[in-house]
């Protein structure tokens, strides 16, 4: 494919929709995952009493549901991504696909 | 560090020698009696692993046959062996160890290595699909020249390879040590023999399938290890818990504390301890973990073993949620082994530590919640868990030296296929000596650092590189061969001069480098350099490459003309 070609895609509507909906999606998810992890390291070098503190009358403390919680989040963050890529990036990635080979 | 806290700290130390740093096996390990349960089933598992080499042999024909499998794995199947090549038998002892010891700080340094996960999923995965064919060079060099880039990439890869197969080397001593009752030295060899032959013969194909049974392994042990230490809990985590820290109140006022101080001890499970002594070095080490994953090379190379971008996509989603659920298990193992290990005479020895040492408290557990076959299955999966990441290991080592220094560099792109083919196979010979050389030579050396200076290494070499040479049209080649370099220099030159290495190493008083890792400053220098030098780059080549951007990008986010996976 030539330079023009590619020029030609790239000023597709689909393809700048597609790019630009995927960066928003994917910096946001980017962001949301280093502040929740940063955010944990510096609550454990700042207050480790906070995270000591039982939940309720029990010993299971806050940090033990924090640290379960920034391991779902990454799994479920991932998931989010995958869930709407499969919806909506996928379609719209595979239409201009098969019209560059066509 | 006020000076209670400094004292705090240091009678922590005396009363608790944890391992320093989880994923590489720390501290001195005592040869046990021989156990010939476990040396029969590592046997098993060599039998299956090489019967699986030899039907891979036969489908492994050409260089890309050879580098990815043909394309041909699922996401699914990606997404286990990706758990394989990463959950170490490091990470299966030493963090259920740390826990074990420290309790709740066990829990953080696993949670560091899960969350760079997402980050290559949001930034990497599909683009490096859509881009490259063996190794992450490919994506790297798409626009920039071919030498310089491939020269810097093998360079970065072979180094981030030999740290880890050190510490991947002398662990294997260690544990063959510990596990089976026999010499470090057999050890080291087996390892080195079982991993030529897989990616030998086998290449991507045996490595990946090795790296699939022993994700089920590992991941069936831990769960069933897990779950018979929650069955006696009634399933409640909670219970578990109370349980853990009673046993440790009691164990601190047998230890000598009054019962004020030891019900203090007691709870200090529950929390972090020690784990994270400085903010600096407690972001650093962060940074180098959540960005270093996603410059790991011989994780990079699991991305072309999909046949397209939506495979890469869920492979990261399947190995994502492996990985955090053995992290969790890890956890209640580590507790469990508290509940289960400490309290029983048998598993301590005259001192009160663990007989065999502290890493041994996952395996004394499933002697406690499985008898002795359990005991030997246990310790053959943990041994074999080695294999599967050191054959990934030099497999993107050979990678590095076939396709991107002889194909590229020296024969410019004239190699056929089997000329390549051929000088990776040597390759994995001179990378298997070198690590059975190393494992020996490392034998007595605290490896410790070596496993974090090859994420830090990754974090500030090639994650700049691959992140910039993907996302900034503006990046040329002389940007990234300087910054990455400038990355990789730092990031060796600064772990050199840190504590872990100029202190407890080379002996000195003081470390010249306070911090514990040094990405909080080499990652960002590189992504400076890389950024300036591409800035005032007024060079011919920095034209070509900035043209070449549009391409390069419409083709990362679309996969149109991306290589597809071969038919079978």
């Amino acid at each position: 494919m030539d330079t023009a070609e590619w020029a030609r895609i790239a000023a597709d509507p689909r393809y700048i929709a597609l790019v630009r909906r995927r960066r928003r999606f994917t910096w946001g998810l980017t962001g949301v995952m280093l502040a929740a992890y940063l955010g944990f390291i510096l609550l454990i070098a700042f207050d480790k009493a906070l995270l000591a503190r039982p939940i309720g009358q029990g010993v299971t403390s806050v940090g033990i549901v924090v640290g379960f919680g920034v391991i779902l989040l990454a799994i479920v963050l991932t998931g989010l991504y995958v869930r709407r890529a499969a919806r909506e990036f996928d379609p719209l990635s595979e239409a201009l696909r098969s019209e560059s080979r066509a | 560090m006020t000076r209670r806290a400094a004292l705090a700290l240091a009678a922590g130390v005396v009363l608790m020698p944890a391992p320093a740093l989880a994923d590489a096996l720390a501290g001195e390990t005592v040869r046990q009696p021989t156990n010939w349960t476990a040396i029969a089933m590592f046997a098993a598992f060599a039998v299956l692993t090489l019967a699986i080499t030899r039907w891979a042999a036969r489908r492994t024909r050409t260089a890309s046959d050879f580098y990815t499998a043909g394309g041909g794995i699922t996401g699914f199947q990606n997404g286990l062996a990706i758990a394989g090549d990463y959950m170490s038998a490091a990470s299966f002892l030493g963090i259920s160890a740390q826990i074990f010891t420290d309790g709740y700080d066990g829990l953080i340094y696993s949670i560091g290595f899960l969350v760079g996960w997402p980050i290559i999923l949001f930034l990497m995965a599909e683009r490096l699909r859509n881009l490259g064919r063996y190794p992450f060079a490919d994506v790297a060099s798409f626009r920039f020249a071919q030498p310089p880039v491939r020269g810097f990439a093998a360079i970065s890869t072979l180094t981030v390879v030999l740290f880890y197969l050190i510490a991947q080397m002398v662990g294997a001593g260690q544990l063959i040590k510990l596990l089976f009752g026999l010499r470090y030295e057999y050890a080291v060899v087996i390892v080195g023999v079982l991993m030529t032959l897989y990616v030998l013969f086998g290449g991507m194909t045996a490595t990946t399938w090795v790296q699939i049974v022993k994700a089920v392994l590992l991941l069936g042990s831990a769960t069933f290890m897990a779950l018979a230490v929650l069955a006696q809990f009634g399933f409640s985590p909670e219970a578990l818990f109370a349980r853990a820290v009673a046993v440790k109140t009691d164990l601190a006022a047998a230890a000598g504390l009054d019962p004020g101080a030891a019900a203090v001890r007691g709870r200090s499970i529950m929390g972090p301890g020690n784990f994270i002594k400085d903010p600096v070095s407690a972001v650093s080490f962060g940074l180098a973990l959540m960005f270093g994953t996603a410059g790991l090379p011989h994780i990079l190379m699991r991305f072309f073993t999909v046949p397209d971008a939506r495979q890469a996509r869920k492979s990261v989603l399947w190995a994502t949620g492996w990985i955090g659920y053995f992290y969790l298990l890890t956890f209640i193992i580590g507790f469990g082994a508290i509940v289960l290990v400490a309290t029983e005479p048998r598993y301590l020895d005259p001192a009160g530590g663990l007989v065999g040492g502290g890493n041994m408290a996952a395996i004394h557990l499933a002697h406690a919640v499985g008898g002795n076959v359990f005991l030997g299955f246990v310790s053959a999966v943990a041994f074999a868990t080695i294999l599967a990441v050191v054959a990934g290991l030099t497999l993107s080592g050979a990678s590095a030296v076939s396709h991107d220094l002889y194909a590229t560099v020296f024969r410019k792109g004239a190699a056929d296929s089997a000329a390549e083919l051929r000088v990776s196979r040597r390759t994995v010979l001179v990378l298997a000596i070198l690590a059975i050389l190393l494992g020996i030579i490392f034998e007595k050396q605290n490896v410790a650092f070596m496993v974090s200076l090859a994420f830090a290494v990754a974090a500030s070499g090639n994650f700049p590189v691959l992140l910039l040479s993907l996302l900034w049209k503006g990046c040329t080649t002389r940007g990234v061969v300087v910054g990455g370099t400038l990355g990789l220099v730092l990031a060796v030159g600064l772990t050199v001069l840190s504590p872990a290495v100029w202190v407890t190493i080379l002996g000195h008083p003081a470390a010249i480098f306070p911090y514990s890792s040094p990405a909080i400053i080499s990652m960002p220098a590189a992504f400076l350099a890389i950024w300036l030098v591409s800035l005032f780059d007024r060079s011919a080549r920095a034209a070509v490459d900035r043209d070449g951007y549009l391409a390069q990008r419409v083709r990362a986010e679309t996969g149109i003309g991306a290589v597809g996976g071969a038919s079978h």
